[in-house]
């Protein structure tokens, strides 16, 4: 709707309309943790014929994690693209895209359908990709058209695998397909196309190619969302299919070779994050290491699904897994945010600019630093919790050997944040003229730090929301019977 | 929940809130800025006392929550956290005094204060800490919250320190992260005050419990300076006087040695400890860290880098006693903790007044010193005296407990290295004391600060003294109630009461 708004009324209208969305996903949330799980059939039909939504306590996680990390780069965004040297391009359609992008992210984590995802995903790939090329820059450009293939394939994939499960069940909603679900080798087929066009999506290791160069040409606040938020809509969607649709014909093989794949993501993400010499190069590899975390769930939960639904080590590995996608949703949008104060104001974003960061824009520095401390996964921290979780579910579950790559990720992970830091910390004799940044794009950064750092503080809500509704309740309700 | 209930969190969080506070105001706010630390740090001191008194009178001290599934922040007070809690209250409201007339006129002071707030927060929380994942948790806070003190200055000698100072501390951290989540899948949460968690599983796991052990060390040993893993600490001393005063005392050295006795006594216990073999390791690691460290302080000329190696030596005489069986070897760590911490700090005290007065780093320009600051060099001499181990100084009650302890448990060796490290002790100590007092000035005395009456700024002064005053009384009045040598005991005593 926002196309036909009068360009100088967009920002406020878009504002407004990221307040409202966020409100509303953290009262589904609230309503969701209080009366358990919500469905609701558009137009009245039940399925198999009509269109579900359905909310539990996983899609309201990241609803609010949409919602929350969504309303503070809207916020950043209204300065950032209110700045005269950010005007180039096609800029003014920032806020439309955004909030056509922010609705189908929510529309993903609410659907119930199979095609219905698909739409989502394919609105938020276009989106995303739209989003990447606003500023019209060369090199925005052609990451921008490798993003959009890498976007298109992945979705043909997965409506292929879409077509083959309909084909074979007759039925698209979540729900229904997991009842008729059977085996057999075109289900194996469809699966397999769908998870390998997610995993596309989410730049696992070695599908991450387009990752890096499209999220480091986007503007600040793009880079900040692209990074935050769309990756892990397909991981999401990932986790949703892999635990609520082909929960009984995932093999063990299957989810040790997806963590295999999040393992060479982290060390190589990492590692190459380590090597960069410009700093949004650097957030974005980082970005991919990171994400491997998240995918060391899936040999956890699956070796547990094998081993019955009450293994010790599932709540960990669930809860570990989720705040991953939690705490570096928070931390890099902190960071992405934080680097585009700093390329606003210092004009470079090479990574021996930073001299004297620490003096010159301490309240930026600071929230890089809390954005770091997270991603490392120091206590206290969102990231030390994920850390803790997964790295006592793989010695639970005797899986010891993802151990040393959590390790080697953090410690690759403390060498890039501290290289930087270090740097900030060095005094210049050249006093550098700074170019003035609007007070809210530091503040907003600041915050998102914050937050990865307290959510670190306090796991036990975010555990309460995942409760309801959640595949493992058994094991759930097990651990706390016998904890207690 | 009641007072007593939150009175752990309100100790923690009475550095912690200042510290905050002092970010959000403008660098210039001096009087603003000096108010709210020694505010804090008195009041810090206060809470502990009145915490104190009331477990004398058998209150107990508890706070925890649940962070998530079986991860719990738990905030304990017993009578080892008040010795180190009461250590760390006192020397911060010492240090605190040292460092605003230290750094007066130099920048980014704020900064400054800001996170030596949040450093002295951090080993309050370890002190405090009931159960090791809030030690985990303050040990790693710790490390965040010292390195922008290390990279103060911005040199280039600085940040040299300050990423040879993170790369061993991280790298300890990630082992001692290991470490605690492997004694947490064994034996759960790891309350300090239930020992024994572990005993049941010592035939089954003994080969797990050991290699354990061994992470766990491996982890806390880079903070306690065990050699090999000390080589960070000799490099961070390019910090300014304050923070190495309280780096080498209190913050990071002491949460190593702390944490050693915790797994010691309160994680293993010590019959598990003993049943498994652990101790002997630790014992003889301990005495070549002692050994090693004098020797390379021989060596040093630069005066704070012959204390940081000095630092080295000392500091492994907690773990040597830990590791010495028997509750007199265990007294004499437990107040070595406290001793060492106050005569170091007046040690890295005179150096930094030396240095900021007269502009001295090095061992060889301190000739005829005495004469020009009497006052600091007497400091000095009864500090070095205590390290040395020379009666009726601080230094002595440890050493003698430590050598007892060694003869009762049947180790006469030990005997012989604490024997050795006292020579050697001498003999880079008293070449100091004997150049300052009764070797004739170089020359001229080239003066950095002036002050009316005295040798130096009396704050600079005042610290000094009073730690080389505390050091002395706590050596003499060792026998009587109040003493540290009498909480030493009855800390010991309990861990021992079952035997």
């Amino acid at each position: 709707m926002c196309f036909l708004l009068p360009a100088r009324l967009r920002a406020p209208t878009g504002l407004a309309v990221a307040a409202v969305t966020a409100a509303a996903a953290v009262a589904l949330a609230w309503q969701v943790a209080v009366d358990g799980m919500i469905r609701h059939n558009l137009g009245g039909w039940d399925a198999p014929l009509g269109i579900g939504l359905y909310a539990d306590g996983l899609s309201c996680v990241f609803l609010v994690l949409t919602g929350v990390v969504g309303l503070l780069v809207s916020v950043y965004a209204r300065s950032f693209f209110s700045l005269p040297e950010e005007q180039e391009g096609a800029t003014k359609l920032f806020w439309p895209l955004w909030l056509i992008l922010w609705g189908a992210l929510n529309g993903m984590f609410l659907s119930a359908d199979l095609f219905n995802l698909y739409v989502t995903i394919e609105v938020v790939g276009l989106a995303a990709v739209a989003l990447t090329v606003l500023s019209g820059r060369p090199p925005a450009l052609v990451a921008g058209l490798r993003y959009l293939l890498a976007a298109i394939a992945g979705s043909m994939a997965y409506l292929m695998g879409v077509a083959l499960i309909y084909g074979s069940v007759s039925a698209l909603d979540l729900q229904v397909v997991a009842q008729s679900i059977e085996g057999g080798s075109s289900l194996r087929v469809a699966f397999g196309l769908m998870i390998a066009g997610l995993l596309v999506k989410t730049a696992v290791f070695p599908l991450h190619f387009w990752l890096p160069s499209a999220h480091s040409s986007a503007q600040a606040p793009v880079s900040a969302i692209l990074s935050a938020l769309v990756v892990k809509a397909s991981f999401y969607l990932i986790l949703r299919l892999w635990v609520d649709v082909f929960d009984g014909s995932v093999t063990v093989a299957a989810g040790q070779a997806l963590g295999a794949l999040g393992a060479a993501a982290v060390l190589w993400g990492s590692y190459q994050a380590l090597r960069q010499r410009r700093l949004k190069l650097m957030v974005a590899h980082s970005t991919v290491g990171q994400i491997g975390y998240m995918f060391l769930l899936f040999p956890l939960i699956t070796l547990a699904h094998q081993g019955g639904a009450d293994a010790p080590w599932l709540i960990h590995a669930w809860t570990g897994g989720i705040y991953q996608a939690l705490a570096h949703g928070l931390a890099k949008a902190a960071m992405f945010l934080a680097v585009g104060v700093f390329v606003l104001a210092v004009g470079s974003d090479d990574r021996e600019a930073t001299v004297d960061l620490v003096g010159r824009l301490p309240m930026t520095t600071f929230a890089l630093a809390l954005a770091g401390v997270s991603l490392i996964g120091l206590p206290p921290s969102g990231g030390f919790v994920a850390k803790w979780m997964l790295l006592k579910a793989t010695f639970t579950s005797g899986q010891w050997w993802w151990a040393p790559v959590i390790l080697i990720g953090s410690f690759l992970t403390a060498g890039y944040v501290f290289m930087v830091l270090r740097q900030a910390f060095a005094p210049t004799k050249t006093p550098i003229q700074l170019k003035p940044v609007p007070r809210a794009m530091e503040v907003t950064a600041l915050l998102l730090g914050a937050a990865a750092i307290l959510i670190g503080f306090r796991a036990e809500e975010v555990l309460f929301l995942l409760d309801v509704e959640a595949p493992f309740q058994e094991a759930v309700e097990a651990e706390e019977g016998g904890g207690l | 929940m009641t007072l007593n209930e939150w009175l752990p969190l309100i100790i923690v969080a009475s550095s912690l809130v200042p510290g905050l506070v002092i970010f959000f105001l403008a660098e210039h706010q001096v009087t603003a800025r000096t108010v709210l630390n020694l505010f804090g740090a008195t009041l810090k001191l206060l809470l502990v006392l009145v915490v104190y008194y009331g477990i004398l009178r058998g209150n107990e001290y508890e706070f925890r929550y649940d962070i998530g599934v079986d991860l719990e922040f738990s905030l304990r007070v017993d009578l080892l956290s008040l010795l180190f809690a009461i250590l760390s209250s006192i020397l911060w409201l010492v240090t605190t005094l040292y460092a605003i007339s230290y750094l007066e006129g130099s920048p980014n002071r704020r900064r400054f204060f800001g996170f030596f707030s949040i450093c002295v927060t951090a080993s309050t929380g370890i002190a405090l800490s009931g159960n090791i994942v809030t030690f985990f948790i303050f040990y790693e806070f710790l490390t965040l919250a010292t390195y922008p003190l290390v990279v103060h200055r911005g040199t280039e000698a600085a940040l040299q320190a300050g990423r040879t100072y993170l790369w061993y501390t991280i790298g300890g951290g990630t082992v001692l992260f290991v470490g605690v989540v492997w004694l947490f899948v064994l034996g759960g949460s790891m309350e300090f005050d239930r020992t024994g968690a572990l005993a049941g599983l010592a035939g089954e796991h003994s080969g797990q419990l050991k290699i354990l052990f061994w992470v766990l060390i491996g982890g806390l040993g880079v903070k306690a300076a065990l050699v090999p893993l000390h080589g960070w600490l000799p490099i961070a001393m390019v910090a300014p006087a304050p923070v190495s005063a309280l780096l080498h005392a209190v913050a990071v050295v002491k949460a190593g040695a702390f944490g050693i006795l915790r797994v010691v006594y309160d994680v293993y216990g010590i019959e598990l400890a003993e049943e498994l073999g652990l101790l002997t390791g630790l014992a003889v690691i301990a005495s070549v860290t002692i050994i090693y460290g004098s020797m390379r302080a021989l060596a040093q000329d630069d005066l704070k880098r012959r204390l940081a190696y000095s630092t080295v030596s000392q500091l492994s005489y907690i773990a040597l006693g830990t590791a010495t069986l028997g509750v007199t070897g265990s007294i004499g760590a437990l107040v070595h903790l406290v001793h060492q911490g106050v005569m170091k700090i007046t040690l890295f005290f005179c150096a930094g007044n030396l240095a900021e007065t007269l502009g001295l780093h090095k061992v060889s320009e301190l000739n005829g010193v005495g004469r020009r600051m009497p006052l600091t060099m007497a400091a000095f001499t009864v500090a070095a005296f205590g390290m040395i181990g020379l009666p009726p100084i601080a230094g002595f009650v440890s050493k003698w407990y430590l050598g007892l302890g060694a003869l009762e448990a049947g180790r006469p060796w030990i005997v012989a290295v604490l024997l050795t490290s006292s020579m050697l002790n001498a003999a880079y100590f008293l070449p100091i004391v004997h150049a300052a007092w009764f070797r004739e000035p170089d020359g001229e005395w080239t003066v950095k600060r002036r002050a009316r009456y005295l040798e130096t700024s009396w704050m600079l002064l005042a610290p000094a003294i009073a730690t080389a005053v505390l050091s002395l009384a706590i050596g003499l009045f060792a026998a009587t109630q109040w003493s540290p040598l009498e909480m030493a005991r009855q800390i010991a005593e309990a861990w021992y009461a079952d035997r």
